[in-house]
Order: structure tokens, then C-alpha cells, then sequence
């Protein structure tokens, strides 16, 4: 059931999606990146505490996975997913709001950056702790299976990073063993931080772990739009349709550093002339225009669009009070009786 | 009938799975015809279909599993093999588990079973006793049964609880403990139990120590000293005003647990005596802990490791000198 690189890549070209479908993907690549520019300006300025986390050259793989899912479907997105994020549904100002600390977004000041979520929505919380989601995911897919719900899937986004760790590989290995409705997303990025592959993991390609995994597997290009949206869709389809645990595995280079407080000049000159190190967004765009799929004017209506969202909800959030230590309940669980009265 | 601590868990998952259709049990070997390493899940797979699910050998991947199921509205049981291995899902249980309503607002009601604490021959990894660990870190509370009837209304009340709850139970106690009948209701969570009224010093206690306590007591009310044993129950919440209420009664403290004795739970209490209540005091507090070493395999070895009846007995002599 294992489908190679090859096979997956000559599947995808012959059927492109359709149109409407590739153009609301790049609207949203194009907010994700617009969005996260101007976070990191933000953050060069000192108006952002802690660290800016970007997905750049990443966007068409992370769109993918947010505009394939339906409601009712959980996604688990990591730290460079803002455009499938926003794809899925997160509202813009609960980014402002987390990367300002405002007391009004979903993680009140409590928690930052890309460490967001709104789990009863079906938008899990990542950790820091990488891999930990996967099975985060299985477990709600159980639940939901147990109520008896219908026709949903999870989707898991995990980087190469992050596929070496246990809690990652206890977590495939739990989902094909739950046989849930799952497809993992895995964007090799070619860098852990500051670590290349060739220190990271040492078997030939990590799409072959899918069938010791007991998942069907895919390579794809991370770069090409249409492909992702294709194999990506694919992929949720099967596993909406009852087929095992589903693994895509995009290549792309990380065109940033870890974050903004990362230069990134251990990224060498070679890995940078490799195809997968293409901007996704700036494909897209050549595709758009090359096809004539949408004029000069409506691309340049469709980027003022974007800054004027981003600065609409950077502006909420500007405007909104950030946490007060003295108002602050501090009380970590629900059961406010039992709370412990340690000082 | 009399029914043992082991028995009284288990009967607590039945009542448990039948009467709400959220909870169920996931662990190692919980399920099929074996119920458990130590038969704690007996034939609840059977009585409650797809309900008590075998897992792979992945304390991460089965906390994980749990956390996620626990916030789409179902009631989770985690069976630890043994308390020891759930090191291995620290990360689930701490970073995830742990901050999850803070960080979310989304409580995360999941119970971990703990099977915690020595017995003859079960060395290193089979022995250890982890609620210092996870009272360490917020968001969790950590209950710690040291009789039958707490064993079952507390296992029932962690359930219960909207928020994650590590559930320490004893392994000696599993068969040594019985009791006539299962109550129909305990003490409220947190609230700690005066397990012996006493007027000379105070031996503060949780889990299987309170029964080293209680031999204690009665050795010395021989002598003519009357000891108060405090039955912590939950170590967090921790029970402050009762322990403060006791040494106000007897101005003397000894705190006595199986953990190893860097820190935890004999510390904590302490320490809270200490700052809220040193005044009630008429001699420092003393603790007796397990050695700071990893737990031995050989009995004769073992029973000088964990804190036993002649060790407390020997601090307790002690104190009631000073």
C-alpha cells in the first residue's frame, strides 16, 4: 500500500485542483505571509515579547492541510502552520492577541506565539514538546468515535524534527493500532533548529516508516501548491473513507531561521540551490499569473486585502489591556475548592 | 464479606463504567481475560465491551491518548503498570495534562493510576512511590488512599473531578487491606482524616505509612503516650489546617512517608508547620523517609530502605524526649 515519491509526484500532476480551490489557497498563504512579516517587524521592534515563529516557504504544505478539513474535523497544527490555521478557521486576532498577550485572546497572556489553540473547536493547543499532539489527536478521534459521530477525521502537522521523537513514534504507532480516522503531516524543512538532516535520522526517506508504522505513506514537494492540495486532499479522503492512517511527507527548506532571533547562516548556499528549497508562495504566484488564473489588479487587490486584515487585528489587540499579575486568579485547575494554598 | 483494597478498586471501575458511559479504562494488559498485572480491570472487559482497552507498552502515547479523549467529553482511567514506569509519560502528564486548563481554559478530567509503592523483591523499577513528583508541578492533584474505603470512594471521586487527578495506590495494601463492606461516601477530596486521637505528638501520614503509623501509636499508648495519627489522604491539595490543628493539640510533628526524602510531601508539611504554626510547636519537626538511594531488591536490604513501624517508632521516642 506504500505509494513512493515517484508515484505520488506523477499522480499529482495530471490532476491539478480545481482553480477556485488553488486560489483561495494562495489568498490564504498570502495572509499567512503578509501577516507574518509584519509580526516579525513587530518583534524586531520590541512591541513582541519572547520569540516570532514564521512559516515561511512552508505555506502551500500547511494551507493544504487547514483547507481540507471540514468542520467537525480536529487539527493539530504545529509552529509553522499560520496559513493552514487560518484556513481552518482560526480567527486572525487570536494571533495578535497571543503574539501581544492580550487578555482577551484565547491564551490571556498565560501563553505566547504559536503555543495557541481553541481545543473545543477542535483547534488543539500545541506544546513545546514535540510529538506529544499525535496521540493528543488519536485520543480525540476515539472520542468522537465513541459518541458516535460520523465522517471525521484529525490531522497532526509534525515536522522531521519532530518525527524523532519517542513520544512521536508512540504516537503513530497507538493511531494504526486505534485504527482513527488520521492523516499526519510531516514537512521536512531539512533543518531541527540548527541541525540538517543527515544528523537528524539516518534511513533513506522518512515516508518508508509509514509501513512499519502500519500507515499508507507519501512523498510530496512541499513547494508545489498543487500538489499538496492534491496529496494532501488525497490523503484526508482516505482516511475520511475508512483506509488506515494516512502519512504525507513534504520536502521544503525552512526560509527563515528557528525564529526571528535566528540569523540562520548555518543554512548552507548549496541547500539553498536545491528545488525544494523554492518559495511555495512565489510558485504559486508564477502559476497564477503563467495560467492567467487571476489578473494583475485582483492580485494587487488581493494583497491589500490581506495587510488591511493583519493590520485590523494588530490593531485590536494593540488597543487591548495585557494581563495584570495583581488580577490574576493564579489558580491552575478548574476545581477551585481544590486548589492547593502553597505560597 | 470483606472485600480487599485491590477489590475495592476494581469495584469502584465497575461502578464506574456502568454508570457513566464516558469513562473508560486504557492501559497495559487491563484488558482480555487478564484484567490487569495485578487484576485490577478482572473481568470488567468482558462485563463492559470495547471499554477496557488493551494499549501498546507507550505511557506517552497512552497519557496523550487520554488527554485528547478527556477533552472531547469522555472520563479516561489510565492503568500504569507500575507507578515507576509512568516517568515515561511525565512529558504527557506534567506539560500537557498539567497546563492544559490554565494555558486553554479546557479542564482535562483524566484520572492516572498509580500502583505505587515497594514490596518484597520488586528492586528499582517496580517500587517507587511518585506523588511528590507530581504534586511538584501545578495543575494536578494527587491522591493517595491509604484504607479500603478511601481507595473506593476516592478512585470514584477522581473520576468525578473535572480536572487531571494521579491516583497513588498501594501495592501492599492491595491484598493486606480488607474491610467488612464499600462505603457509599468518604470524606470530601482534600480533606485530610484523624485516623487516631492522640495528645502527645503528631505523625503526619499518607498511603501505606498510615498503617506503619497506626502500629506505632498503639505500641506507645502501652507506654502511656498518646499519639494523633493525620491520614493526609490527598497530598495536594494538602490538608494545612488539620495538620495545624493537630500540632496545636499535641506541639510535636513527625511526618512520615515511603518517597524518597529529598523534598516531597514529609517536606512540604514541614515546612507549612513550620511557617503557618511555629509557634504550636515545643520541638523541631522530624520526618522518616525512604534512603536517598535507588530501592533495593534484596529483602533484607529493602526493609532498611523503606520506612518501617521500628523507624518511626525510633524518630517518635526521639521526639517525645525533647
Amino acid at each position: 500500500m506504500l505509494q513512493t515519491a515517484s508515484r505520488s509526484k506523477k499522480s499529482a500532476s495530471k490532476k491539478a485542483p480545481p482553480r477556485d480551490r488553488f486560489l483561495e489557497a494562495f489568498r490564504w498563504m498570502l495572509l499567512a505571509r503578509t501577516l507574518e512579516e509584519k509580526l516579525v517587524s513587530l518583534y524586531r521592534g520590541g512591541a513582541i515579547t519572547g520569540g516570532v515563529y514564521i512559516g515561511k516557504g512552508q505555506e502551500a504544505v500547511s494551507v493544504a492541510c487547514g483547507l481540507v478539513l471540514k468542520k467537525g474535523d480536529i487539527f493539530a497544527p504545529l509552529i509553522r502552520d499560520q496559513a493552514g490555521r487560518s484556513a481552518f478557521g482560526e480567527p486572525l486576532v487570536d494571533v495578535a492577541r497571543t503574539y501581544l498577550g492580550s487578555r482577551q485572546g484565547p491564551m490571556r497572556g498565560r501563553d505566547g506565539n504559536i503555543h495557541r489553540g481553541r481545543p473545543l473547536d477542535d483547534q488543539l493547543a500545541m506544546i513545546s514538546h514535540l510529538g506529544a499532539m499525535v496521540s493528543v489527536t488519536v485520543g480525540a478521534l476515539m472520542a468522537k468515535r465513541s459518541k458516535g459521530e460520523k465522517n471525521f477525521i484529525g490531522l497532526s502537522c509534525i515536522g522531521e524534527g519532530g518525527m524523532q521523537t519517542g513520544a512521536f513514534h508512540e504516537g503513530m504507532n497507538i493511531a494504526a493500532v486505534e485504527q482513527v480516522p488520521l492523516v499526519v503531516v510531516a514537512t521536512n524543512n531539512h533543518y531541527a533548529y540548527s541541525t540538517p538532516n543527515d544528523r537528524e535520522f539516518a534511513c533513506a526517506d522518512l515516508v518508508d516508516r509509514a509501513k512499519g508504522y502500519g500507515f499508507e505513506g507519501y512523498s510530496i514537494d512541499g513547494t508545489d501548491l498543487s500538489t499538496c492540495l492534491d496529496v494532501i486532499g488525497g490523503a484526508v479522503k482516505r482516511a475520511r473513507a475508512g483506509r488506515p492512517p494516512q502519512l504525507v511527507v513534504a520536502s521544503v527548506l525552512r526560509l527563515s531561521g528557528h525564529g526571528e532571533h535566528d540569523d540562520a547562516s548555518y543554512v548552507t548556499d548549496e541547500i539553498k540551490r536545491e528545488p525544494f528549497a523554492q518559495d511555495c508562495l512565489k510558485r504559486a504566484e508564477k502559476l497564477i499569473v503563467d495560467l492567467n488564473l487571476a489578473d494583475a489588479e485582483t492580485m494587487k487587490s488581493w494583497r491589500a486585502d490581506a495587510a488591511a486584515k493583519v493590520d485590523e487585528a494588530l490593531t485590536t489587540a494593540q488597543k487591548e489591556a495585557a494581563p495584570n499579575a495583581d488580577e490574576e486568579d493564579w489558580c491552575a485547575i478548574s476545581t477551585r475548592e481544590l486548589a492547593d494554598q502553597a505560597e | 464479606m470483606s472485600i480487599t483494597y485491590l477489590e475495592a478498586i476494581r469495584e469502584a471501575q465497575a461502578k464506574l463504567l456502568r454508570d457513566d458511559e464516558r469513562v473508560f479504562i486504557y492501559g497495559q494488559d487491563v484488558g482480555g481475560t487478564f484484567g490487569g498485572a495485578f487484576k485490577a480491570t478482572k473481568g470488567l472487559a468482558k462485563e463492559f465491551p470495547g471499554r477496557v482497552l488493551n494499549t501498546p507498552i507507550s505511557e506517552d502515547a497512552m497519557v496523550g491518548t487520554a488527554i485528547g479523549a478527556a477533552i472531547n467529553g469522555m472520563r479516561p482511567i489510565v492503568e500504569m503498570q507500575f507507578a515507576d514506569f509512568s516517568s515515561t509519560a511525565l512529558n504527557q502528564i506534567l506539560n500537557n495534562a498539567g497546563t492544559h486548563y490554565w494555558r486553554t481554559n479546557v479542564p482535562v478530567p483524566i484520572t492516572v493510576r498509580l500502583p505505587s509503592g515497594g514490596t518484597k523483591g520488586s528492586g528499582p523499577f517496580h517500587s517507587q512511590s511518585m506523588e511528590s513528583i507530581y504534586a511538584h508541578y501545578p495543575g494536578l492533584i494527587v491522591m493517595t488512599p491509604a484504607t479500603v474505603e478511601d481507595a473506593y470512594t476516592m478512585l470514584i471521586e477522581a473520576v468525578a473531578i473535572d480536572d487531571p487527578v494521579v491516583y497513588c495506590e498501594h501495592k501492599y495494601l492491595y491484598y493486606h487491606l480488607k474491610a467488612e463492606k464499600l462505603p457509599t461516601e468518604g470524606l470530601p477530596t482534600g480533606k485530610a482524616r484523624i485516623a487516631r486521637e492522640g495528645r502527645d505528638l503528631t505523625i503526619v501520614t499518607y498511603s501505606a505509612m498510615l498503617h506503619e503509623a497506626l502500629t506505632v501509636a498503639e505500641e506507645f499508648a502501652a507506654e502511656g503516650f498518646e499519639i494523633e495519627v493525620v491520614d493526609l489522604r490527598t497530598v495536594k491539595p494538602l490538608d494545612t489546617d488539620t495538620v495545624l490543628a493537630s500540632v496545636a493539640r499535641t506541639g510535636r510533628l513527625l511526618c512520615v512517608g515511603e518517597s524518597f526524602p529529598w523534598g516531597g510531601a514529609n517536606a512540604e508539611v514541614i515546612s507549612r508547620v513550620t511557617t503557618e504554626g511555629f509557634h504550636l510547636l515545643d520541638a523541631a519537626p522530624q520526618r522518616v523517609n525512604a534512603k536517598d538511594t535507588p530501592i533495593p531488591y534484596h529483602p533484607n536490604l529493602w526493609s532498611a530502605h523503606r520506612p518501617n513501624a521500628k523507624a518511626v517508632a525510633a524518630k517518635a521516642r526521639q521526639l517525645l524526649r525533647e
